[in-house]
């Protein structure tokens, strides 16, 4: 018999006996190691990646008995959402409850940004700047562009703000609730660096507080001098990274939005710390439910709209959110993914920078091979504006068609019909956060007894 | 002609629809605003070379995101003064509040009294001439432009400064990160004597300040930089 060290162990015999640590599992022991060799925190860009209690963690009950259908393939089911009804003249009316998310020109590449604006056009919805100020390539092909004002206030000027459709005041961002960002200087060409007042090649942190207001009532009067500016005119938006999110909604509504933007720990980024996406905020599914309470309990439910972005892939993942009491969602990393993020067709290039398609995620190094996220003129010359958003575009339908499928099983001729007595909650959790019954009971927990 | 405009008997909507009305044009229009008993939002968003004298203190934002118009405030401004102005003159005869200045791109700001805290924050281009004294952590992130301070200046003067230039004349409390002193030439000490003279300060001599600006240590973020903050 062959003793245990030297008999000979193949493979799979090695699978079977190895016992891996849950404390310490393959990834944990890679970073460790990559700390150790490098002395400095990963960063990256996508959003987070742990399992957390999601909209796959709910199902809709469709009709039945009690419930009346309508035909999936003939019946009317509306899709058209007005956001900024309530103080200004002139609100955005788009054709599809999904809008595109705010990426900065700078973190994504200039015909990236026309490909959002495209894909956008086509689908009757808005698209949004970033941190970088607007492009006339973006505002010439965006139908409906909102208009973001960061603290970092890069780009910013009032001609643009009168350009824009709507006005968008970024308090936080659901990857990194709480922090400002960094564009790395080898993505500050001589365009982004112009743009931005800055020299060429340098490091660009963008503040994670704004320059001139600390606080909801500082804010409210920001917001007037905004509308002052824009005669009133545009809809002004309030985005928050999903963190107190019944108090935050709350006090931007006391502040004066028209729209409330909530973004999940989910929402993607640029660039920001692994351990500040992974650790910070909490997920979408739980904040949405925590902002929905905050706009009844006020009477501004639908008064004040809310779109909510983070984790939004699937038609499933829109209808659930507005059936939850969103009035819209937003996608950012979706959309990405839909103008060629990540394409198998480049696995060999994604290869030679120690990644792989559908795990690449170093946006903020400017290599992207697709030519999205990066500012490399030739990178970015192989990245086709007009296919990227005719697929952006194709992409929005699918999701829009997924979500007028679900509404009409579930008896609604508009997906704003769409309610929380439509959903279940396969576990616990997501029955606790959401605020839904768990399948096959009455029970949420936290209200009432099973 | 000048004309007057009474807030004791208009809206701030009004006076800054009537104001804006010049908006594009090249006609010079002079107005006199009385009454602003502190109100915010005054003036806000002018885009003509128009003339503003407001006989009286203003609240948040006076002047933001002005362009081409001259705007002089008798009296204090609250903060936020000429926030992200892009070109023309501000000029107030008291003090300002904090954040005067914020990510101004272009034009002049003249506080003929103090600053307060943050003045310049992230100034994006413009010049901004203070005849008294500034708060701390004035000119922070200030990215380009110039800010003259006649008096002294507060804790952690231009910290995370990129390429804005800082000239003092009184004391300095403290520099902010990678924010160092630098030697005063004679075209230094020219480019403060003509920035004084634009603002319409006499008696000072450019000799006597001293100019800070960016090590530029923290341009690019590496790990052996991480004390720094």
């Amino acid at each position: 018999m062959p003793t245990r060290k030297n008999r000979r162990i193949d493979r799979a015999e090695l699978r079977t006996r190895l016992r891996p640590s849950a404390t310490f599992s393959r990834e944990v022991i890679a970073e460790i190691q990559r700390a150790a060799d490098t002395g400095i925190y990963d960063i990256r860009g996508f959003g987070a990646k742990r399992r957390v209690p999601c909209f796959d963690d709910l199902l809709f009950l469709g009709a039945s008995m009690s419930r009346y259908p309508l035909e999936g393939y003939r019946e009317k089911c509306g899709t058209g959402v007005t956001l900024g009804t309530r103080y200004a003249s002139k609100p955005l009316e788009l054709k599809i409850p999904v809008t595109i998310a705010g990426m900065s020109f700078g973190a994504l590449s200039g015909p990236a940004k026309e490909a959002l604006g495209r894909g956008a056009t086509l689908a009757g919805t808005s698209t949004t700047t970033g941190d970088g100020g607007m492009t006339p390539e973006e505002r010439e092909h965006s139908e409906l562009l909102v208009y973001q004002l960061l603290p970092s206030r890069y780009g910013m000027n009032p001609d643009d703000l009168r350009r824009a459709d709507a006005i968008e005041i970024v308090v936080g961002q659901g990857a990194k609730p709480g922090g400002g960002g960094m564009l790395l200087g080898q993505k500050i060409s001589a365009r982004v660096a112009g743009m931005r007042d800055l020299p060429e090649g340098i490091d660009q942190r963008s503040a994670c507080r704004h320059p001139d207001w600390t606080g909801p009532d500082d804010l409210k009067i920001k917001i007037r001098e905004l509308r002052e500016i824009t005669n009133w005119e545009k809809p002004i938006y309030i985005k928050i990274g999903a963190a107190r999110t019944f108090y935050d909604t709350t006090l931007a509504v006391k502040a004066g939005a028209d729209v409330v933007v909530l973004d999940g720990m989910q929402g993607g980024t640029a660039a920001t710390q692994d351990v500040f996406i992974e650790h910070v905020g909490i997920p979408t599914l739980p904040a949405l439910r925590q902002a929905v309470e905050a706009l009844q309990e006020m009477d501004m439910h639908r008064k004040v709209q809310l779109v909510v972005s983070g984790g939004i892939r699937s038609g499933a993942d829109v209808a659930k959110a507005l059936a939850m009491g969103a009035d819209a969602v937003s996608i950012g990393v979706a959309a990405l993914i839909a103008l060629g993020d990540n394409a198998p067709a480049f696995e060999d290039e994604y290869n030679a920078l120690g990644s792989s398609a559908g795990y690449y995620d170093d946006w903020h190094e400017g290599r992207d091979p697709v030519g999205i996220s990066t500012q490399d003129d030739d990178l970015a010359a192989r990245f086709d504006p007009e296919l990227g958003g005719r697929r952006l575009a194709n992409y929005l339908n699918v999701l829009t068609l997924e979500t007028q499928t679900l509404a009409r099983a579930n008896g609604k001729s508009h997906v704003h019909n769409l309610e929380p007595e439509d959903l279940v909650a396969l576990t616990i959790e997501a029955a606790a956060m959401a605020g839904v019954p768990l399948a096959g009971t009455g029970w949420i927990p936290g209200r009432g007894t099973f | 002609m000048t004309q007057v405009f009474d807030l004791a008997a208009n809206s701030t909507r009004e006076l800054n629809q009537t104001l804006q009305r010049a908006n594009g044009g090249s006609a010079i229009e002079q107005w006199r605003v009385v009454n602003p008993n502190g109100a915010h939002n005054l003036a806000v968003g002018l885009d003509a070379p128009s003339r503003v004298e407001i006989e009286g203190h203003v609240g948040y934002y006076c002047a933001g995101m002005n362009k081409y118009a001259h705007i002089v405030v008798h009296g204090n401004a609250g903060p936020g003064l000429a926030e992200n102005m892009m070109s023309g003159l501000v000029r107030v005869t008291g003090s300002a509040s904090q954040y005067a200045g914020a990510t101004a791109h272009g034009g002049l700001l003249v506080i003929e009294g103090d600053a307060s805290s943050r003045c310049g924050i992230s100034m994006k281009g413009v010049d901004i001439v203070v005849q008294g004294a500034v708060g701390h952590m004035s000119a922070f992130m200030a990215q380009s432009g110039r800010l003259v301070v006649c008096g002294d200046a507060g804790e952690a003067l231009g910290d995370s400064l990129y390429e804005a230039r800082l000239y003092v004349r009184g004391n300095v409390a403290g520099l902010g990160a990678d924010c160092v002193e630098k030697s005063m030439k004679d075209k230094h000490k020219r480019e403060v004597e003509q920035l004084l003279a634009e603002a319409g300060i006499s008696g000072v001599d450019g000799a006597e300040f001293r100019r800070f600006g960016s090590a530029r240590e923290l341009y690019n973020f590496k790990v052996d930089n991480a004390h720094a903050y």
